[in-house]
């Protein structure tokens, strides 16, 4: 093989330098870095350079490639925007930023808890401030993401359970569905419970109940944002079915609604993107999952879990790995599921977000996105041909049935990207989700019912009968 | 004192800092606030009313969280000590922890994704919106299916060990469409592929076969052959393995598996030192994946997010996740849309497009190199190895089980079998020591087949003189195991911390997961931070 790169010095390759390299060379007795590959069968070898573009040597030349490649973008803060499902538009503290981007957070890895004391104290603190604002006791370190959080807290209640079937009582979005089923089919079968009225249908659900049913599954807020209602009386039915009551949620909400683990919630799971997390194109999710400290729930977690852990110092506190032996890491297959690279630093992020919130701030919110809820919902069902799509309570995202307008969600949509808005996400033909945050203002809400009614306005060529419209 | 000073010591005397800092509920103080909330504004309030009086029964929170109520400085303070107290990629030679790759994640690329062109962007808005963080991850997608030989990328999943789960739920349903699912129920790999490999097929409903090494490391065709059955779903393998040895048989490896059905995946979290060099599909494999926080340099981030890359040939490119971006029209012309999953996609693995922030990264680091910078990244990397492995066995006491005399790709996993039979130090006494020397170091996964096992991946981000400072390191930590064991044993003593203690992480008794679940186990700490008299919690233990 002949060395192209033989003088290729590059920032990114301190021993890149040709004399460097013959030095390294000489001292291991190589002639070439080709020795090192003679495990390689030459039928294998490329033989050819890769074909990729040709690169961008100069920092700054790579810094205005991407940038213009980036430029092209027109984000939330060009548009003004009401989208959600699942990935949400709220304010980010400066400070957050600035705790994760410091390089010895950013750039750690798997330190022991001697030189990374401090990733395994703020990732503690992460699991504690989550703990509070779930009420429960066990808080996981952050695995992917809220579909992977339930798609796992299911698979603990087919675990705990032995049993096969789930009751999936509320509505949940499709791409999380999808994840969650193709994660348990082998162990378990998801059985959708119709919603009635935006929330879950405990009649139903209780008549579907057996010595079978490994857990019910709801999900609030739910997939069009509905709070649900009935977790007290869905934990009765599940647990006298020696059933579970898995929750997945949105822990937004916490500072004001009651958390599920105080009505009945065996397993509490979710995604933190809300809690101090940038959309980042929807590249920024981590999952929580909570339990009580209940042994036989623990043993099922499979994420890593960092607790208090006394030291040769009496009284000093340091961390370690909180029953190390059920994980991947300790007993290969004969783990839960598996362990690996996943979402710490946005586990940190949600910690100092919760910091800095506090009680105060968490109520307060809480009671922001709430208030801001209803009045979308009021305004949006006031333009003629608008209503609702179910009267139950919603937190930050609901949606309304357009109808009546005569036109479609995806025709509505269209005619208010030309106003710079995106008004909200089209979930069936004549449905659209709408979310607000404390980043959509009373005036933004306004605007969006302003434009939403010129374009449902309805010159005589709008009214199509309904039957034609099929 | 006068000057010319004396050079600095040959060996850092590091400490890491200790700011004795409490667990932040301890720093909480009533009133205080980090952020304010905008208000509800009155003509909402009038359109609405008490949203919280209207709560229906039962919704309403009780009692507020006990979240710490902390001015913003404090919270900032807090966090930055702690940060303090972590010893980051950027801040050692961080070379201890072979298998993962820590190199160098270049400062730009972070500037680069903290626009908010990137961190403001919906991953729903109008894609004419989002044509440029579109099309970095399309461009992003095609380069590594060049890098790899496959066809078709999928950049949805989050991590090593997610992609290797997306990997094996491609197989699985694959193996359904054909119609031998339920014949195909095993998954073959090797003890020196990491764990995910197995944990995850266990996951997926596979029975899992593990291969061992032949006596000199190598992956034992024989045993392969042994094993594989028209029962075999797939072999999923790491090359070269966590060894560093590179599997010279690995086409037949592949071949053998698709003689009876099987498919072959192929764990490239080792690729560094291959780049350019040798490709996945070349060799046969029908599926593989990239880390990309470990090879194409995005930050580890205390654990994550990282971000894993999917490759297929086209025969698996109908299971591949969604969505899928598509380039319609070429040149100036060209625009990208987001296609749903197709009939036979195994789904949705994991939200939208997958960690964004470091696709833009790996993009971005590609982009810096090319592919005479790529081949010379893993070239480097193969050579500091390979210069590491001289002189780490220089060192009395360490040795390079299996392979002897033959050279190594990007890592090495060594011994100390010698020096433990020697001093009675073992393997993670010797780690905690180094971490004395503001060094990362770590053993093995588990079990431990190589005895007292140490596994180095230099990469190519570290130059000469880190490397022959990381071994001097070793070499004084060694020469202590000898000469002054107790201080090996009894390390560390530079750190925030103290040795801990093991057994109050394992009884569930006593293990502390959270700070309100430590206050409801250990009372007489609770009665203290609420200022109680000790004597209450000596009278209630009592």
């Amino acid at each position: 093989m002949t060395e192209p790169s033989a003088a290729f010095v590059h920032p990114y390759l301190p021993n890149s330098a040709p004399e460097v390299r013959r030095e390294m060379l000489d001292a291991v007795g190589a002639a070439s870095v080709d020795e090192f590959y003679a495990d390689v069968p030459e039928a294998l070898r490329l033989g050819r350079p890769l074909e990729l573009p040709a690169p961008l040597l100069a920092e700054q030349d790579l810094a205005r490639h991407v940038r213009g490649l980036l430029a092209k973008n027109r984000s939330t803060e060009d548009r003004l925007s009401f989208l959600g499902h699942g990935t949400y538009r709220h304010y980010v503290p400066a400070v957050v930023d600035e705790v994760i981007n410091r390089s010895e957070f950013l750039t750690a890895y798997a330190g022991e808890p001697y030189e990374d004391h401090g990733r395994f104290q703020a990732l503690f603190q992460y699991q504690s401030l989550m703990a509070e604002l779930l009420a429960m006791d066990v808080v996981n370190v952050p695995t992917y993401d809220g579909y992977q959080a339930t798609a796992t807290a299911l698979a603990m209640a087919g675990r705990l359970t032995g049993r096969r079937r789930v009751l999936v009582v509320s509505d949940v979005l499709p791409e999380k569905h999808s994840k969650v089923h193709d994660f348990v089919r082998v162990h378990l079968e998801l059985e959708l419970v119709p919603t009635a009225g935006g929330t879950a249908d405990v009649a139903a659900a209780a008549a579907r109940l057996g010595d079978d049913v490994a857990a019910i599954w709801v999900e609030t807020p739910s997939a069009t944002g509905a709070v649900e209602a009935a977790l007290p009386a869905l934990a009765t039915a599940a647990h006298a079915a020696g059933a579970l009551l898995v929750v997945g949620t949105d822990p937004i909400g916490y500072g004001v609604l009651t958390p599920p683990a105080e009505q009945g919630a065996d397993v509490v799971c979710g995604d933190i993107q809300s809690l101090g997390l940038h959309q980042w194109f929807g590249g920024a999710h981590g999952g929580f999952i909570a339990v009580a400290d209940d042994e036989a729930l623990v043993m099922e977690l499979p994420s890593r879990l960092f607790g208090l852990a006394s030291t040769d110092v009496p009284g000093e506190v340091g961390f370690g790995d909180v029953a190390y032996e059920r994980t991947s890491f300790a007993r290969r297959e004969e783990g839960k599921e598996w362990v690996g690279t996943a979402a710490a630093l946005w586990g940190i992020a949600a910690g100092v977000y919760l910091a800095l919130m506090g009680p105060a701030g968490m109520a307060e919110l809480g009671e922001l996105l709430l208030a801001r809820t209803r009045y979308a919902q009021q305004r949006l069902a006031a333009v003629p041909g608008v209503r609702l799509g179910d009267d139950a309570l919603h937190l930050r995202e609901f949606t309304v049935d357009v109808s009546g307008t005569g036109r479609s969600a995806a025709e509505l949509v269209a005619a208010l990207r030309a106003e710079g808005i995106e008004p909200g996400i089209v979930v069936g033909e004549e449905l659209l989700l709408v979310c607000v945050t404390e980043l959509t203002g009373q005036a933004d809400i306004d605007r969006l019912a302003t434009c939403l009614a010129a374009a449902c306005g309805t010159p005589s060529d709008r009214q199509i009968p309904q039957e034609q419209r099929a | 004192m006068s000057l010319p000073l004396a050079p600095k010591p040959a060996i850092r005397r590091f400490h890491q800092a200790r700011w004795d800092e409490p667990v932040i509920f301890e720093l909480s103080t009533p009133g205080e606030r980090g952020v304010l909330v905008p208000a509800v504004e009155p003509g909402v309030r009038d359109a609405v009313g008490d949203v919280l009086a209207e709560l229906p029964a039962g919704l309403r929170r009780a009692a507020p969280p006990a979240l710490p109520e902390m001015a913003q400085m404090r919270v900032l303070k807090h966090y930055l000590r702690l940060s303090q107290e972590n010893l980051g990629a950027d801040l050692n030679v961080d070379i201890g922890q072979g298998t993962c790759t820590m190199k160098y994640s270049p400062k730009i690329n972070d500037q680069l994704v903290a626009t908010p062109q990137l961190t403001a962007m919906h991953p729903l808005q109008d894609p004419a919106d989002a044509q440029g963080v579109l099309e970095i991850v399309w461009r992003l997608e095609r380069m590594l299916a060049e890098i790899s030989g496959m066809d078709e990328v999928s950049l949805q999943t989050q991590g090593g060990s997610a992609a290797i789960w997306a990997n094996i739920a491609m197989i699985r349903a694959y193996h359904e469409a054909n119609g031998e699912g339920e014949q195909r129920r095993e998954v073959i790999t090797t003890i020196f592929s990491h764990p995910s490999n197995a944990a995850a097929a266990k996951a997926a409903g596979y029975e899992v076969v593990t291969i061992h090494p032949d006596a000199d490391g190598y992956p034992d065709l024989a045993a392969l052959k042994a094993a594989l059955s028209p029962r075999t779903a797939a072999i999923m393998v790491t090359n070269p393995e966590d060894t560093g040895i590179y599997n010279p048989a690995i086409t037949e490896w592949v071949d053998a598996a698709h003689a009876v059905g099987a498919l072959a995946s192929y764990d490239q979290a080792n690729a560094n030192g291959i780049l350019g060099i040798t490709r996945a599909r070349d060799a046969g494999f029908d599926v593989c994946h990239f880390n990309l926080h470990k090879t194409f340099s995005t930050p580890h981030g205390c654990g994550g997010p990282g971000s894993g890359a999917n490759a297929v040939s086209a025969a698996l490119a109908p299971f591949l996740p969604g969505p899928r971006i598509v380039r319609i029209g070429e040149g100036d012309d060209a625009r990208f849309e987001v296609q749903g999953a197709g009939p036979q996609s195994i789904g949705t693995v994991a939200p939208f497009f997958g960690v964004v922030p470091n696709l833009v990264r790996a993009y971005a680091w590609i982009m810096a190199l090319g592919a005479e910078g790529l081949l010379a990244a893993a070239e480097t990397a193969v050579l500091n190895n390979n210069y590491l492995l001289a002189k780490v066995l220089e060192i009395p006491g360490a040795s390079a089980p299996y392979a002897s005399g033959r050279r190594r790709i990007e890592q090495v996993r060594y011994s100390w079998q010698e020096l433990y039979e020697e001093t009675g130090i073992t393997s993670e006494e010797i780690g905690v020591r180094m971490s004395d020397f503001g060094m990362h170091y770590w053993t093995s996964h588990h079990p431990y087949v190589v005895p007292q096992p140490f596994t180095l991946e230099p990469t190519e981000s570290y130059s000469k003189a880190e490397l022959d400072e990381y071994v001097a390191a070793l070499a004084e930590v060694a020469r202590e195991a000898r000469e002054t064991p107790e201080i090996v044993r009894t390390a560390p003593h530079r750190q925030s911390v103290h040795h801990t203690h093991h057994d109050d992480l394992d009884d569930p008794a006593r293990w502390a997961v959270t700070w309100r679940a430590y206050l409801r186990k250990y009372p007489e700490v609770a009665a203290r931070l609420a200022g109680e008299p000790e004597s209450t919690a000596d009278a209630s233990a009592a």
